[in-house]
């Protein structure tokens, strides 16, 4: 019993993780319909941005401890993100408004090849640290009634409840501000939201900007977990199955998909994938989303894909 | 003034649908094989063959299944990897196991076990739709990669998990020189693309293209998704797979799993994009630039910023390379989303004017 | 739009047009010829840039020493990417060049595999110092690959030997149970075939982990580790899959002491982000480990980065991959030299005569003390049959500042690795249709 409830705290967890980046998907296609395959190299130019930072600004300006450094990095990181949404939404989709999808995302895929480039020309491409005080060592909870304890990482558990809040955030800015009811109009229809008046590029701008501030923080949770270094970009693709799990265009839905897939695919590696040999991991995860898209194909919570003739 | 139908009258119906009805498109097209079976292997160096003209032909055969899938059936995939990794080790198992097996049959059977592949993760096509589809086409992707890494059966037992193949002829005479590739290559893209460019010629290619246009309304005329979306996918996979076991035996020699990752089905897919989708013709474009364009970066970079006197290292090459290739993609589908395809046929427009203006 | 067309069509000419343009082979070599296959960015680039960074500065260094009997070195860097497809056309465009490459030592096993096979018609030496195929060692079969100072099959029973000295003696294994977490690639897979046979001959159990590359994803296979409490874990990574394994055995709880990684898993980038976290982590060394205090250093110091010709950092000098790089570039200038011997002092050599001096490399305490690694290196002399030379080995523990050797020299037990290394080259041998060099082969 300890192992399997290990297992499943450990999979819930690390699917929240998964579910931070998978925000910043759903948060781009619910605004303007473009599956953003640029999202793990934002996830990884925004930790480079705040690491290089962290190290640098304690050199420029002489600055000493970790609070100060680290929030003025933030803040110069998140400068940047929103430097890089405008840009995109100026360059790249002010240009390719109306194309079809899959135009869109291969264009994504291009700026996503670019920021890569990019980020490490600027940045550099050793691994980079970024220390935000995250504890690293693990907790043992209920020690009496399980051999050894349950095994609760520390670090995932603060990830977990920083990405919760983060959710918790976002859905009131979705709800209960001008701005984000603006937004829920611009995903709803874009003609309709023109002609009330709603400013089509910026709102996309603004989009993109909290999608870069959601890569952020998901770049400084990765980050501080494994280091800043390239292989951050190949999480996207870990995180593409829990959004189709959960639909593309619903936020509580990434969460969702999320918890069960990241419980999914760790009970599996840890139960299933000695039988098999190991490794099953990550396929694991796109054959169970697939599951549950052959029930319902719009994903979980998704809108219901209507084909007029 | 050259390029016009004038004078070219059909008198029966076979010759009205040929491939290339116009005269000059024959005559074009005869030259171009002449030119690409008889000049291009007096002229081409060693390298020119082994590091761009073998991965352009490979590569187009490739970009031209992938076409077929998405391009004339609308249907995203984003696992053609896998495709070429079923393909290259079927042959591969059917070429080592059954000792006196010819080439050529090995291939084809290496092909036959993609289509079955394909038609296996094609299966969802007729449920989940669009985005969705192109996402669970990846679980095809990361499945063959485990697959060929962890069941030993596939990889003859090899403690490392690599393959290599030598010694292949054809109908007795061997395949090793750079030139003896090169024209096996193109004998087997030129097969092929001609099957293809039947195949979307005829009654199946256009039920492909209804469903791509619109399924629901294809469906309603009689046509039936299920047919027409798994056909795309065998067929598809078919010349996929016999792209992949070419690209393992001819071109790489000995490989990995890796060989068949994640990233060479985005290379793919590029290919379709940038060269057009829809278009036969797009594909053989889409294949010449993806796989030109690093070398030619890695070549051009240096001499040029060299005029600059700025001296760059390998990773920043590398870097460059990368931006480049994404800026390259993005303005590319911004200056023309249908590709090159459509440059080509827009080309052909103007010829057909000139030189008038209008 | 005109406009726009017509400048498409410039661009894409241009492309299409330089592409054409290639480097010619020069007739005549008046400089030895090293192609240098790196890697430079990527997942693997951390651990890929101090080798390649130690590899060209030590081919600089035997530039400001005059060359080889007055050759001089050109050299040439071409990114892989860790790719195995990349490595191969790096290679094809890189043999032929400057009157031929001397040897190429792709730095990385899945290359090693595919370069292998091409590499006995294009006559370029295959030079593996510390990885390849294991199996290579046979000169008799693998008339081309020289995986020099040692293989997987080595490491592996160094480690096994150093576990069993903690343990009191190897007949103390009996029942123990080791895990080996290794990245799913060829790389990775190679010690399983001496760990099998070592389970089996002295009783422990032996618990296979793969991780899928590039190795960010662990949580699960330490979870496992957690659960079945393996008595000792061997590491088998490349890259960022060693900091991750560390940092997750930390947050599992595992003892670092009980980890011991194989030489490509025990440098510096794999433990300078998790420091304390990683004290007590253990990794064979293949003869060198850390040498900041070595002559080789002080003389790179001097006479390369002084004059400002450094390829890297100052602070990388001397460490773990640093020394490797700087090996393996030794091993390689030292074939040449040998080859001179017998072809011609002061002459370049071709790709066949290079081949030669690796098979006839006699490097003994004093000649390798002359050139910088006393106390670094032990002697490696190779042969026909023998293209390792050498199967010493140490193991380092990283003690949250920097490595420490904590064990004496071992020597690998040629008594289970020869039979092994024979059988597999003899099953290549049979399925690639070779036959074994002859006696009168080996004098060529």
């Amino acid at each position: 019993m300890g192992p399997f409830l290990e297992t499943l705290i450990g999979g819930l967890m690390s699917g929240m993780l998964y579910s931070l980046v998978a925000l910043g998907f759903v948060l781009i296609f619910k605004a303007s319909g473009v599956f953003n395959f640029a999202q793990g190299a934002m996830v990884l130019f925004a930790a480079l941005a705040m690491a290089r930072f962290a190290e640098w600004i304690p050199q420029w300006t002489g600055l000493e401890g970790k609070f100060l450094p680290n929030l003025l990095a933030f803040v110069g990181a998140l400068a940047v993100m929103v430097v890089v949404a405008w840009l995109i939404e100026k360059l790249v989709l002010g240009r390719l408004v109306n194309q079809e999808a899959v135009t869109l995302l291969m264009a994504t895929l291009g700026v996503s090849y670019f920021l890569d480039g990019f980020g490490q020309t600027i940045f550099g491409s050793s691994i980079y640290k970024i220390d935000v005080g995250m504890p690293k060592d693990p907790m043992f909870l209920l020690e009496s009634t399980f051999q050894g304890g349950l095994l609760v990482n520390q670090e995932d558990l603060v990830a977990a409840l920083i990405a919760t809040a983060l959710v918790i955030a976002l859905a009131a800015f979705f709800q209960y501000t001008g701005t984000g009811r603006a937004l829920r109009a611009v995903a709803d229809d874009h003609q309709a939201a023109q002609s009330i008046g709603i400013p089509l590029n910026r709102i996309w701008v603004i989009v993109w900007s909290v999608a870069g501030f959601v890569a952020l923080v998901a770049g400084i949770i990765w980050g501080s977990k494994l280091g800043v270094q390239f292989s951050l970009s190949v999480l996207a693709l870990k995180a593409l199955p829990l959004v189709i799990l959960g639909g593309l265009t619903s936020v509580p839905g990434a969460i969702v998909g999320g918890l069960i897939l990241g419980v999914g695919e760790k009970l599996a590696e840890v139960f299933l994938g000695p039988m098999l040999g190991g490794g099953i991991e990550i396929w694991f995860a796109y054959v169970l989303a697939l599951g549950f898209l052959l029930v319902r194909p719009q994903g979980l919570f998704g809108e219901k894909i209507i084909d007029r003739v | 003034m050259l390029y016009r139908e004038n004078g070219q009258f059909k008198t029966s119906y076979r010759a009205d649908q040929q491939i290339f009805p116009i005269s000059q498109d024959r005559l074009a097209i005869l030259l171009i094989l002449a030119c690409a079976f008889i000049v291009v292997p007096g002229l081409a160096s060693d390298y020119l063959f082994r590091a761009i003209l073998i991965p352009f032909l490979i590569m187009s055969l490739a970009a031209l299944g992938v076409n077929i899938l998405v391009g004339y059936c609308g249907q995203i995939s984003l696992g053609s990897g896998a495709f070429m990794a079923v393909g290259a080790y079927g042959a591969y198992n059917f070429f080592v196991r059954l000792p006196g097996l010819p080439l050529i049959p090995a291939l084809i059977l290496g092909g036959l076990c993609a289509t079955f592949f394909g038609i296996l993760f094609g299966l969802p096509s007729l449920r989940v739709k669009g985005l969705y589809l192109a996402v669970t086409t990846l679980a095809a992707q990361f499945f063959s990669d485990w697959m060929f890494l962890r069941i030993k059966w596939f990889t003859l037992d090899t403690p490392s998990g690599s393959v290599s193949v030598s010694g292949l002829q054809v109908f007795g005479l061997p395949i090793e020189s750079a030139l003896s590739k090169y024209l096996f290559c193109l004998s087997v893209l030129v097969l092929m693309a001609l099957l293809a460019k039947n195949l979307v010629r005829g009654a199946i290619g256009r039920e492909w293209m209804a469903i791509r246009d619109m399924d629901v309304a294809a469906a309603v005329i009689g046509i039936r998704p299920m047919y027409a979306k798994l056909s795309a996918f065998a067929v598809s996979s078919f010349i996929i797979g016999v792209a992949g076991a070419l690209w393992a035996f001819v071109y790489l020699g000995a490989w990995e799993p890796a060989a068949f990752s994640v990233d060479q089905s985005f290379r793919l897919l590029f290919m379709v994009i940038i060269g057009g989708m829809g278009s036969i013709m797009g594909s053989f474009f889409g294949a010449a630039f993806i796989v030109v364009l690093p070398i030619a970066l890695n070549l051009f970079l240096p001499v040029l910023l060299g005029l600059f006197g700025i001296s760059i290292s390998t990773a920043g090459i590398s870097h460059a390379e990368l931006m480049i290739f994404g800026g390259l993609i993005v303005w590319f589908l911004i200056v023309e989303p249908h590709g090159l395809a459509k440059l080509w046929s827009i080309g052909k427009q103007k010829l057909r004017l000139w030189p008038f203006p209008h | 739009m005109k406009l726009r067309n017509l400048a498409l069509a410039a661009a894409l000419v241009t492309v299409g047009a330089s592409s054409l343009v290639t480097g010619s082979a020069f007739a005549q070599a008046k400089e030895q010829y090293f192609p240098v296959l790196s890697y430079r960015t990527g997942p693997y680039a951390p651990n890929g840039v101090p080798w390649a960074n130690g590899y060209v500065d030590y081919l600089k260094l035997v530039n400001a020493r005059g060359g080889i009997n007055g050759v001089k070195i050109l050299f040439e860097e071409c990114e892989t990417g860790y790719d195995t497809a990349r490595s191969v056309e790096c290679y094809e465009r890189l043999k032929g060049k400057h009157g031929g490459a001397s040897l190429i030592q792709p730095l990385s096993t899945g290359a090693t595999f595919a370069i292998t096979e091409k590499a006995p018609t294009d006559k370029v030496p295959v030079v593996t110092v510390g990885y390849g195929r294991s199996e290579s060692a046979d000169g008799s079969i693998f008339k081309w690959n020289f995986p020099l100072a040692g293989t997987y099959w080595v490491a592996s029973d160094a480690i096994l030997q150093a576990i069993a000295t903690k343990e009191g003696g190897l007949d103390k294994l009996k029942g123990k149970k080791i895990a080996l977490v290794y990245h799913d690639s060829p790389f990775g897979k190679e010690p399983i075939a001496l760990l099998q046979e070592r389970s089996k001959m002295h009783g422990f159990e032996l618990q296979l982990l793969p991780v899928a590359a590039p190795g960010v994803e662990q949580k699960a296979t330490w979870l496992q580790i957690r659960q079945s409490r393996p008595d000792y874990t061997l590491l088998w990574g490349w890259g960022v899959m060693n900091s991750t394994a560390i940092k997750e055995a930390q947050a599992t709880g595992y003892p670092r002491e009980k980890m011991y990684g194989v030489w490509w898993a025990g440098a510096e980038p794999d433990v300078k982000d998790v420091a304390e976290g990683a004290k007590g982590y253990n990794a064979v060394t293949m003869q060198h480990g850390a040498e900041p205090q070595s002559k080789l250093v002080k003389d790179v110091m001097t006479m390369v980065h002084d004059k400002g010709q450094g390829t890297g950092p100052k602070e990388e000098v001397g460490q773990v991959l640093y020394m490797r790089g700087a090996m393996s570039a030794m091993l390689a200038v030292e074939g040449v030299r040998a080859a001179q011997e017998r072809f011609g002092k002061g002459k370049v050599m071709t790709g066949e005569q290079v081949r030669w001096g690796l098979e006839n490399l006699n490097l003994t305490q004093a000649k390798l003390d002359a050139l910088g690694f006393a106390g670094v290196m032990r002697p490696i002399s190779t042969s026909c049959v023998d293209h390792m030379g050498a199967a010493w080995a140490r193991i380092h523990t990283w003690d949250g500042k920097a490595w420490k050797f904590t064990s004496d020299w071992l020597q690998a037990d040629e008594q289970i690795i020869k039979p092994l290394v024979k059988s597999t080259a003899a099953k290549y041998a049979a399925e690639k249709k070779l036959t074994a060099r002859t006696p009168a082969d080996c004098q060529s």
